[in-house]
């Protein structure tokens, strides 16, 4: 058996099936994954995600801790609540994990992934010496994501049931995105992994199930891990472990607008090394993470092969496309291609490259 | 729980035959299979005329898991596809044992039906993966 968020017997009576994600029992869907994919792309859903990992990190040295340990610089987070992704390299470059991090009251919230969970937090201790930090992972928290067009509205309107809530409702409607607020022991932010619209909610866990079953009642729709990787795959999101992991430069993973390369003096672990990348990038023997479209029938799917005009490439991550009734795929190939061809269950079917990014509120958004 | 009609016989491959008596079998894919595989987004199908033995692989099942085999649980020759499919490949989801049919086809070896499971049979099979 393998572990439970709050929320685990709310996914059982919802007709989940569920499946093993990195040693957590988690929804992969509640019956239709493409379903749940367009409810939040027409209206809102809520996705239980408690089985990531947040870290607390507090200390008079909390910042310069994680301007050392992140490639993006949280010197950006110039008011509490704003948030920031990024990716946590080692010293060759390659990326241990991506993240959020939130600027908080009491310092910075980091939410890691669940499958990283033990390597990330053996990386962030072990570089936390000589710094005054404090990390102090949360596992007593909930988080809850719940996106879609409505998505605001049904978490407002379940947040004024009664004032049970220690939430403003009105600090929530006017936060623009990548802005979160700390509303007694709740945060809640606009980020997110679907391109919608959308909230994160992180809170108790006690008072989980209760708050799950009002937004249900207000029509939010659970949503389970399959659409939530169907959805994170039209916004072109990475997925760790797929996209990129330890042995992939962050510059072969459409990450290098995540990097903070000013001021030049930050010595980010793995600077010497991306610095080292970007330059193999401009000599044009870096690869490139693009998007790839499948307009007739067929699917492209995460190990398939992709043949270019200027050499060989893979795919990452690929799948059905539910808004757009097609396959999309991400795949890391040569610079400087131009055609490619996948090679579908030994078929050569030519694709179309395109930007790393499908589709953003529920429209179609490449050329 | 998955429906497994009584009036049909199953391969191990979760395939289903129902055969009038005029010795033409209808081929789908089983309740069990379609909620195994979730939504069913491309079928591919054989051609009609198509000479098709027992177990060769006859169409593919594109879902929103994996790409899958089909194999056909008897042998003979490919007399109809259902073209409904497709444009509709979820109605195998909502329908297997109905809308969801994928191939009719004229048995050469009325005998291969004893290699297949009955509805009791098949339901142990299931269990037991």
């Amino acid at each position: 058996m393998g572990q439970h968020t709050p929320l685990y017997q709310k996914h059982l009576d919802a007709g989940a099936k569920m499946v093993d994600f990195a040693g957590w029992d988690m929804p992969l869907n509640y019956g239709s994954q493409i379903d749940e994919h367009k409810r939040v792309r027409s209206t809102a859903g809520v996705f239980d995600v408690s089985h990531m990992t947040v870290v607390d990190i507090s200390g008079d040295d909390a910042k310069a801790y994680l301007r050392k340990l992140l490639a993006n610089d949280v010197e950006k987070l110039d008011a509490e609540g704003r948030a920031l992704y990024s990716a946590m390299l080692n010293e060759n470059g390659g990326v241990i994990d991506d993240l959020i991090v939130y600027r908080m009251s009491f310092g910075y919230r980091i939410v890691v992934n669940c499958a990283t969970r033990s390597k990330d937090l053996a990386w962030m201790n072990s570089h936390s010496a000589g710094f005054d930090v404090a990390l102090v992972e949360k596992p007593e928290l909930a988080i809850l994501a719940v996106h879609g067009p409505q998505s605001l509205d049904k978490v407002c309107a379940v947040l004024d049931q009664g004032q049970l809530y220690p939430v403003k409702t009105a600090s929530i409607n006017l936060l623009e995105n990548f802005r979160g607020v700390e509303l007694g022991n709740w945060f809640i932010a606009r980020t997110g992994y679907t391109g919608e619209k959308g909230l994160e909610l992180i809170f108790p866990e006690k008072e989980a199930p209760a708050f799950w079953d009002k937004l249900v009642a207000a029509g939010v729709h659970p949503i389970g891990l399959g659409a939530r990787d169907s959805l994170r795959l039209e916004a072109g999101m990475n997925l760790y472990g797929h996209d990129m992991d330890e042995e992939i430069s962050p510059l072969a993973a459409n990450m290098e607008q995540t990097i903070a390369w000013q001021p030049e003096d930050r010595d980010f672990i793995g600077r010497s090394a991306v610095v080292r990348h970007r330059a193999e990038q401009a000599a044009g023997s870096m690869p490139r993470l693009v998007g790839l479209v499948l307009e007739q029938r067929g699917v492209l799917r995460e190990g398939q092969r992709v043949l270019c005009d200027n050499g060989e490439g893979i795919i990452t991550s690929g799948g059905f496309s539910p808004t757009l009734k097609h396959s999309i795929a991400l795949a890391r190939i040569p610079v400087n291609s131009h055609s490619c061809q996948a090679d579908i269950r030994g078929t050569l079917t030519s694709v179309r490259i395109v930007k790393p990014n499908f589709v953003r509120f529920g429209k179609k958004v490449f050329e | 729980m998955s429906t497994v009609p009584d009036n049909l016989r199953y391969a191990s491959t979760h395939e289903w035959v129902h055969v009038e008596d005029d010795g033409i079998a209808t081929v789908g894919i089983s309740d069990h299979a379609q909620n195994a595989l979730g939504d069913i987004v491309f079928i591919e199908l054989p051609e009609a005329g198509t000479i098709v033995n027992s177990k060769d692989e006859v169409a593919v099942v594109e879902s929103v898991k994996a790409a899958s085999d089909i194999y056909s649980p008897v042998s003979g020759e490919i007399l109809e596809i259902n073209e409904e499919l497709l444009d509709a490949a979820e109605t195998v989801n909502v329908a297997p044992y109905d809308g969801g049919w994928f191939y009719k086809l004229k048995m050469s070896d009325a005998a291969e039906l004893d290699d297949l499971m009955d509805a009791d049979a098949y339901i142990k099979h299931c269990d037991a993966e």
